[in-house]
């Protein structure tokens, strides 16, 4: 290595060693220290004991882990795709030049500004099946026995998916930002060659604008695994484990039962699952991200 | 003719989707000043009547919750917390961003891996190692903020690559000018880089503001006594676990949770808005 070269090299990693250091202590001292932990019987209270794979064992076999999977599942496999396409839609109808469109950006932004507890309490109370809000229009409108929300085994999920709808307005941003770049004379040149106003949208505008969905995706897919507050606030996981999500029941074994070792074991499998689906996002996207000139 | 119904067509979409937007505000703001009988009256009442703005005094001076102590305590956990991340997330973002270092391609693709891997799962670990860095120091850091703000002054990831994409886009003759004259790379960082990426740091800052106020995990994982919650974690007392909840009450504390981003917001709207297209868009 050169004089200056290596001057550089120490230069450089002096400005980035803040970062070195946490990524150390806070990244991968715990990563590998959970990933031992998986391995291990551990409640904290007495030093760690090695039990091979016996957690992931008890794992495989435990059907509350499948229960809390399958829920997570059920939230994702709906809030993410439905999410994604109301916050596209959003974003199309507020790139228009209507008159006071500033207007409308702000207000369906303002939602997504409120804090996770907050809009948890908020919305625990629009969903009160006798005097919430929700339920007052849906009586209003004909419907006599509307369900009761977070209380109904069969609707409480369907309501934490619902209220998740309210908070797109990051992703709308997002993909207003994206829309913004779109060339004006790639459009034009559509007009030109006859295409219609929804030939546009499928031809131009969506795969100019599939690096930003992308981005969406993976953000989504990464949020929608690891959902805690809104369940852990509103109901608890019930009624009936019906909103019992994934990080709860980790959550649970960690600091309820105190079963470290278990609840690491989780964690890796959590972890597992976001880098499969991620880079199962990744590969798919070399069929359908299209990146401009660069 | 035929565009002008289609945008009276956007319109009514648009109207009905602010509808939907803003109701929950409205419903929240109404419930907040109505009698806790009202509340429960059946029909509802829209507007309230009698108007009762005491609630939101008895929740500030209520027994079973300390509003303004934990006011105090959210913002000692942001104070401390956003000036660690500004701080060391635009020194880490200058080495990424100015200094043509070897390795720094695969450094910084590791950085924005780390972005993906969620809190939940390092949970338990980080919970094992505060504990231990209570042992080591001598004085418990588990039941205080240290770890809510400490690792802030290390760096985070989002941040980096935000101020990273930022400083890409101040010319390097400008730094070169420095050095000429003598400046030192701290020198051209304090003296040359940090007055033109004021924007960028500001969007950091209130992003990071943001973060403190809103996190609910964080602080229920490492916080144990009432005396420490943070605003996120001690609204959860004023919801009843038995039913009977005070609803007015509990709809006016959330107002006043609500309440400060909103201002935040307004007073920063479009530093907000081009700070979180910048990272979505130019990557």
């Amino acid at each position: 290595m050169m004089q200056g070269e290596r001057r550089t090299l120490i230069k450089g990693l002096a400005f980035i060693s803040p970062w070195l250091v946490g990524f150390l202590a806070f990244t991968l001292i715990p990563a590998g220290l959970s990933f031992y932990y998986s391995l291990c019987d551990y409640s904290l209270l007495q030093p760690p004991a090695f039990v091979g794979l016996d957690n992931y064992r008890q794992l495989w076999n435990d059907p509350i882990f499948w229960l809390s999977l399958r829920k997570t599942g059920y939230y994702a496999s709906v809030a993410l795709p439905v999410g994604l396409l109301i916050a596209l839609s959003g974003a199309l109808l507020l790139n228009s030049n209507v008159r006071g469109v500033s207007i409308y950006r702000t207000i369906l932004y303002l939602p997504s500004l409120v804090p996770l507890v907050a809009s948890a309490m908020l919305w625990l109370w629009l969903f009160n099946s006798k005097l919430g809000l929700i339920n007052i229009t849906l009586r209003a409108l004909g419907i006599d026995e509307p369900p009761g929300w977070l209380t109904d085994p069969t609707w409480a999920m369907p309501a934490l998916i619902l209220m998740s709808f309210w908070g797109v307005g990051n992703t709308v941003v997002i993909f207003l930002a994206g829309l913004q770049d779109v060339p004006r004379d790639l459009y034009e040149a559509a007009e030109i060659d006859g295409a219609s106003r929804f030939g546009q949208l499928i031809h131009v505008t969506l795969p100019v604008l599939s690096p930003v969905i992308f981005f969406n995706l993976i953000i989504a897919i990464i949020g929608s695994l690891q959902v805690f507050g809104a369940p852990f606030i509103m109901t608890g996981g019930g009624p009936a484990r019906a909103t019992y999500f994934y990080t709860m029941y980790l959550y649970d074994h960690a600091f309820t039962f105190l079963n470290m070792g278990y609840a690491s074991a989780l964690a890796w499998v959590q972890l597992l699952i976001v880098l499969t689906l991620t880079g199962v996002a990744f590969w798919s996207s070399k069929r359908w991200v299209h990146y401009q000139g660069k | 003719m035929h565009r002008n119904r289609s945008n009276w067509l956007i319109h009514v979409v648009l109207v009905i989707l602010g509808a939907a937007a803003l109701m929950p505000f409205l419903w929240m703001l109404g419930t907040s000043l109505k009698a806790p009988e009202s509340a429960m009256a059946f029909p509802p009442q829209f507007i309230p009547d009698p108007m009762r703005p005491q609630t939101y005094a008895q929740v500030l001076l209520s027994p079973k919750a300390d509003f303004l102590l934990w006011t105090r305590n959210t913002l000692i956990v942001a104070v401390l917390g956003v000036s660690g991340t500004v701080i060391s997330s635009a020194l880490v973002a200058y080495g990424f961003s100015r200094i043509r270092f070897k390795g720094r391609g695969v450094l910084f693709a590791i950085m924005l891996g780390t972005m993906m891997i969620p809190f939940p799962v390092m949970m338990v670990s980080l919970f094992a190692i505060f504990r231990w860095m209570g042992d080591v120091t001598g004085e418990p850091w588990l039941g205080t903020f240290k770890p809510l703000w400490v690792p802030a002054w290390f760096g985070s990831a989002f941040n980096i690559f935000l101020l990273r994409q930022f400083f890409m886009t101040i010319p390097e003759e400008l730094s070169e000018a420095a050095r000429i004259d003598g400046c030192s790379e701290l020198g051209i960082f304090f003296r040359v880089i940090l007055p033109l990426a004021k924007p960028a740091l500001v969007v950091v800052a209130l992003f990071s503001f943001m973060g403190v106020w809103n996190d609910f995990l964080g602080p229920l994982v490492y916080l144990q006594r009432p005396e420490q919650f943070t605003l996120a974690l001690g609204l959860q007392n004023f919801q009843s676990q038995h039913g009977g909840t005070n609803w007015p009450q509990l709809m006016a504390a959330s107002v006043m949770v609500i309440l400060p981003v909103l201002m935040l917001f307004f007073l920063a709207q479009r530093t907000f808005i081009e700070g979180i297209s910048t990272t979505g868009i130019k990557g």
